[in-house]
């Protein structure tokens, strides 16, 4: 049997496995003890603030670009509301953060990341404000962070535009979950195994059921990049995201 | 480029885009389709339920502050988020469609 098919069937099994797995999405209200909590506000709040200068210099610089921040910002906000089902028969969301990600970089999207999760902590009860800094960190730092850098080496190798545009959400969607269950299982270490027996447990449930959402989330943002990129091509000249004429 | 080359280009875009629709309704569909056992609660409970598992003596230390009273003002509260966040977009889109028009007739 070639490899491929022992791929299928392993996943094939783990499906079965996991008939009712946990959803992926933030860390909720009140579930991470309060040291964990205060060390990952800590170390998110820099990066909040350089991001929130990145956005200020990009804006300074080329102001038509408005336009296109506020996009960004809406298309996360609508891809964070979209649950959508998935293969272990639980749902999670999109991050939307990718798109953004390739137009104003990583540092920028750490502001985004945190105003939405801000909304959706004080309306919606979903994530929360004492894990805000965590789930900032997984989805405004780590995600945009690996979206960039498989964004930048599409790029280099000279890949398709829209590979590169695909990889950087898919990837960056799939890194932002997986940053959830390295913190999840810091900081619930298991009683026998620990550390790595915790993130075995929450990462195998978590990155399954993200495996198809960062692949609708890869085909939602080739969709939104080709739209601006057929009309709104001087503005992202100016951002220099089109390194080549496609 | 001539007119036809130029409509046969964006009739081949619109055939990619369409395609790619087609592809995102099928990955929301297969699940529910394949799996008619499962819940797909979506709510984060599940993961607490690890949590809970993994150290049983764990309570949450902070509630949320507002809480929607249900469900359907839950949904109400996303449909907003979405709409809101889907009409500023299209609005950037149109934005720019009407720019590029006039300044490729100017």
């Amino acid at each position: 049997m070639p490899v491929r098919n022992y791929w299928i069937l392993g996943f094939f099994f783990l499906i079965l496995l996991l008939p009712r797995a946990a959803s992926a999405m933030h860390i909720m209200e009140g579930f991470l003890p309060p040291g964990w909590s205060i060390a990952w506000a800590i170390i998110t709040i820099p990066f909040i603030l350089v991001g929130y200068l990145s956005i200020k210099r990009i804006l300074l610089e080329h102001p038509r670009t408005m336009m296109l921040l506020a996009m960004a910002c809406a298309f996360a906000f609508v891809l964070s509301a979209l649950k959508l089902p998935s293969v272990t028969g639980s749902c999670s969301h999109p991050t939307g953060l990718g798109f953004g990600t390739i137009l104003f970089g990583p540092m920028a999207m750490t502001v985004i990341a945190f105003i939405v999760l801000l909304f959706q902590a004080l309306l919606l009860a979903h994530g929360g404000l004492t894990t805000i800094g965590a789930n900032t960190f997984s989805m405004g730092v780590i995600g945009p962070f690996v979206a960039f850098a498989a964004y930048w080496l599409v790029k280099k190798t000279k890949g398709p535009q829209w590979l590169a545009v695909f990889l950087a959400a898919a990837l960056g969607n799939l890194a932002t979950y997986i940053t959830t269950s390295v913190q999840l299982a810091l900081a619930f270490p298991s009683e026998i195994g620990g550390f790595t027996a915790s993130l075995a447990k929450f990462a195998s449930i978590f990155a399954l059921t993200q495996v198809p959402l960062a692949v609708s989330e890869g085909i939602l943002t080739i969709l939104i990049f080709n739209a601006v990129a057929a009309y709104g091509i001087s503005e992202l000249k100016d951002l220099k995201v089109i390194l080549k004429e496609g | 480029m001539t007119a036809i080359a130029k409509k046969l280009k964006s009739s081949k875009k619109m055939l990619i885009n369409l395609g790619l629709i087609a592809l995102l309704i099928i990955l929301a569909v297969w699940p529910l389709l394949t799996l008619s056992e499962a819940g797909f609660e979506g709510a984060d409970g599940e993961a607490e339920a690890v949590i809970l598992e993994i150290s049983d003596s764990y309570e949450p230390w902070f509630a949320p502050l507002l809480e929607p009273k249900s469900g359907e003002i839950e949904s109400l509260l996303f449909a907003l988020q979405a709409a809101v966040g889907s009409g500023v977009v299209f609005y950037g889109l149109g934005y720019m469609v009407g720019k590029s028009k006039k300044e490729s007739s100017a």
